[in-house]
């Protein structure tokens, strides 16, 4: 009790680390070969690098619907880029700098009109998806991934020592430096004040609406990123793509400790929360269990989360 | 001249006039007392000085310089903290963390962990000296997990840890402290004080003033109504000045006599706190109940209204045994007025006609639908009544002062005529002038209108100025009632301090 606290992902770390095992004892035992680990981290990879914004934007005790949109406006983006003849390199940062751009709109309409975060971002997330429409004139963009493609597939051969896609370690990063960021920057202590008690770090002269915007501008960056790597997995710019993904990158969040109310989250854990979402989908598949049955269980999952962290909470209080 | 001096200071917002004139004079290393009634103009004039509000008129100096902070921060780089009465602390962080927030020593944004230990450290040493609180006050405790007491002192050292810090502002540091705590922050003022400190204290507790406060500044209606030194006054001069009217007026008592009886407990425990609880509550009496914070008075009163989870024993209101939920405890003629006005008691966004009726939505209009116009006109009889000062019906509650949402929140028991009244601290955060109203309104509801009050406090001699029988709960266990004719305000502090 005393260490889940201290370390809150290490709840949603033992529950992966227990579906995981169920499903190996249960599922054919391809499951529990190497290249499934791998697939299954490539395949955390979106969600858990939007997860990284996400947790800081829930830290902050707002929100941010508009990352679904977010990414595939980004995949569009990287795809003109591409099919333009833009190197890699230049197609990946001009979808990252439009996912950025998106979220400093984000942040300067949260913090200059004071709506709240939910009605913004519910706004930009249609907003942003026509956006991505318009751009790709309502059609999927082929271009060639070349460079990009490598990012989430399987290692070619001779790459083994990477033991993971260079986008798997990739998100490992980002989320290693957002939460040094959160643990060792007077930033990152800020967010956390702000949502634990807003009116209070405003008196003691935290510049409350400038880190709120960078805070909404770095989640857009993410889904930026995010976008890239969805890029790279589909392969084509697609504006139709990802709707509903805010959902799911919300609950990762939640899985990990993530409060609504601010305050509250933990990268590593937010991290945990997508790779369950992935073993139980990945399992489920294994053992040829309709989608819909998964749908039920990873909701069911989100509501058990959050059910056992108050009950953890309830009994400290009473000690 | 070291300190701070005001003069003719003066605010409007809007039409409304907050303060007309004050002058205010606090020099380093005294405690200097600030009174007055709510909505007097002592938050305004604070809040100036703390530089969150900019005044229209007058001048202001620090130290002998001209003093205008722009905002809060100007202020703290002046040397001007103010310990605000909402407590200011972020629940989810450090002891150490809340203490540094704000001016965490940083290069190129990465805190500086060793230099921040060392300054929480330096800070929590000023306010825990002794180290009496050390197990507690630890630099990596969690402050949700800290009472209120240590919540203050934590706000304290915040403040204290601005190496310039010149002027500490307290505003009602002891409203939600038990016993203990409070002679803890008084060691730490002392402290303060004697390190050279200007401390601007405000509170409604005259006897806290006489301890701690060397001179005083009285505010009435926007101006300066007096000032002095604490000792060459009493507390009926300063009552006087704070509300035009003298203390023998506050304590109004009827002939009263006790009816039936319509309320009774036998051996009440709730999932904690009481741990034992017997009373007996009749028609046209006032019943106190005594006790420190934390001793289950307010627990009590939930586990009778059913708002609490009724462990063992049993309540009896009239005819009917057993728990209920509030909604039927209100059906049976029970009501509650909560102790926490903000966040239970009121829906402060919503105006004073919403939180009149809120209880009781019924004949407010044909075929069980509400009308506004009725609903208006409900409240107004009771804003009439009971003299809330508004601009009217509509008017939001949280716009009121702390003293006429009190009464609002009175208004919602008298306006669903309830038989049964449970009063938790009607009189907290509650200024001299609405205090006596309220003290008017519970003598005249046993006695003309033949209702029965529970009445819990903090106040010994509240309870003692207004109850005909007093109870005195200490560590959950609820002792016999005694009428107060053989009490005073000394034996019920000694018996709920668990002296006697």
């Amino acid at each position: 009790m005393k260490y889940l606290r201290k370390y809150p992902f290490l709840g949603p770390l033992v529950a992966v680390v227990v579906v995981y095992v169920i499903f190996a004892i249960v599922a054919p035992g391809s499951f529990t070969r190497a290249e499934n680990l791998t697939t299954m981290a490539g395949q955390t990879v979106v969600v858990g690098i939007a997860a990284s914004g996400m947790t800081l934007v829930m830290l902050l005790g707002g929100i941010d619907l508009s990352v679904g949109s977010n990414v595939a406006l980004s995949t569009v983006v990287c795809a003109l880029c591409m099919r333009a003849g833009a190197p890699a390199i230049l197609a990946a940062a001009a979808a990252m700098a439009s996912g950025l751009l998106s979220g400093l709109v984000n942040g300067a309409l949260v913090t200059t009109l004071r709506i709240t975060p939910f009605i913004v971002t519910l706004g930009t997330m249609r907003a942003l998806r026509g956006l991505a429409k318009g751009l790709a004139d309502e059609q999927k963009i082929d271009a060639p991934s070349s460079g990009l493609d490598a990012l989430v597939a399987p290692l070619p051969p001779g790459y083994g020592w990477a033991l993971f896609p260079p986008g798997v370690w990739i998100m490992l990063a980002t989320s290693g430096l957002v939460a040094a960021m959160l643990v060792y920057t007077k930033g990152g202590r800020h967010i956390v004040a702000i949502g634990s008690n807003e009116a209070t770090a405003r008196l003691c002269g935290v510049r409350v609406e400038r880190v709120k915007w960078l805070v909404y501008g770095l989640a857009g960056l993410f889904a930026g990123l995010a976008g890239v790597m969805e890029f790279s997995t589909l392969t084509v710019g697609d504006p139709t793509d990802s709707v509903g993904l805010e959902l799911e990158v919300i609950a990762a969040v939640v899985i990990g400790g993530g409060s609504l109310a601010g305050g509250e989250g933990s990268v590593a854990g937010a991290l945990f929360g997508a790779l369950l979402m992935t073993v139980i989908r990945t399992g489920s598949t294994y053992l040829g269990i309709d989608n819909w049955v998964q749908d039920i269980v990873t909701g069911g999952i989100v509501v058990t989360a959050v059910a056992l962290d108050r009950a953890r909470r309830a009994s400290e209080t009473r000690r | 001249m070291s300190g701070v001096v005001a003069q003719g200071v003066t605010k409007a917002y809007g039409a409304t006039t907050a303060l007309a004139g004050v002058d205010l004079d606090v020099r380093a290393g005294e405690v200097h007392a600030l009174l007055g009634e709510n909505g007097a103009g002592k938050s305004t004039l604070v809040k100036i000085l703390a530089g969150a509000v900019r005044p229209d008129g007058g001048r202001l100096t620090l130290d002998g310089a001209p003093f205008a902070p722009k905002d809060p921060a100007a202020a703290r780089a002046a040397g001007v903290r103010l310990v605000s009465q909402e407590r200011a602390l972020c629940p989810h962080m450090t002891v150490e963390e809340n203490v540094l927030l704000g001016g965490e020593p940083t290069r190129f944004g990465v805190l500086k962990r060793e230099e921040a230990r060392a300054i929480a450290a330096r800070a929590l040493l000023a306010i825990d000296p002794t180290g009496a609180k050390k197990h507690r006050l630890r630099p990596d405790a969690l402050v949700r997990d800290l009472g209120p007491g240590e919540r203050q002192l934590v706000e304290i050292a915040r403040a204290i840890t601005e190496p310039r810090c010149r002027l500490l502002l307290l505003d009602e540091p002891t409203s939600s402290l038990g016993a203990d705590d409070v002679e803890a922050l008084f060691a730490v003022v002392s402290r303060l004080r004697e390190a050279g400190l200007a401390v601007v204290y405000i509170s409604h507790h005259l006897d806290e003033i006489r301890r701690i406060a060397d001179r005083f500044t009285v505010i009435r209606d926007g101006r300066t109504a007096g000032t002095g030194r604490v000792a060459e006054a009493t507390p009926a001069d300063i009552v006087t000045m704070m509300a035009g009217r003298s203390i023998e007026d506050l304590y109004p008592r009827s002939p009263r006599v006790p009816g039936d009886v319509v309320l009774s407990t036998q051996d009440l425990a709730g999932a904690g706190l009481p741990v034992r609880a017997s009373l007996v509550l009749r028609r046209g009496e006032v019943l106190g109940i005594a006790g420190l914070v934390g001793s289950g008075r307010t627990e009590l009163l939930r586990a009778i209204f059913g708002l609490d989870r009724v462990r063992r024993g049993e309540v009896r209101v009239g005819a009917y045994v057993g728990p209920a939920s509030p909604a039927a405890r209100l059906a049976q003629g029970v009501g509650l007025l909560s102790e926490d006005r903000g966040g239970e008691g009121l829906a402060l966004g919503l105006t004073i006609a919403d939180n009149v009726t809120l209880s009781r939505l019924v004949g407010l209009g044909p075929l069980g639908f509400v009308t506004p116009a009725r609903m208006r006109a409900a409240a107004a009889r009771f804003i009439e009544k009971l003299g809330v000062v508004c601009a009217g019906p509509d008017a939001p509650v949280g716009s009121l002062s702390g003293g006429n949402q009190q009464k609002v929140a009175l208004a919602r028991l008298l306006y669903h005529d309830v038989d049964v009244l449970l009063l938790d601290e009607p009189t907290r955060g509650v200024d001299v002038g609405a205090r006596a109203a309220i003290y008017a309104l519970i003598d005249r509801l046993a006695c003309e209108s033949n209702k029965a009050v529970l009445v819990v406090s903090s106040a010994a001699e509240e309870l003692v100025g207004i109850a005909d029988r007093i109870a005195v709960m200490h560590k959950g266990e609820l002792g016999p009632a005694r009428p107060v004719g053989e009490l005073d305000v000394r034996a019920v502090m000694l018996e709920q301090a668990g002296a006697s």
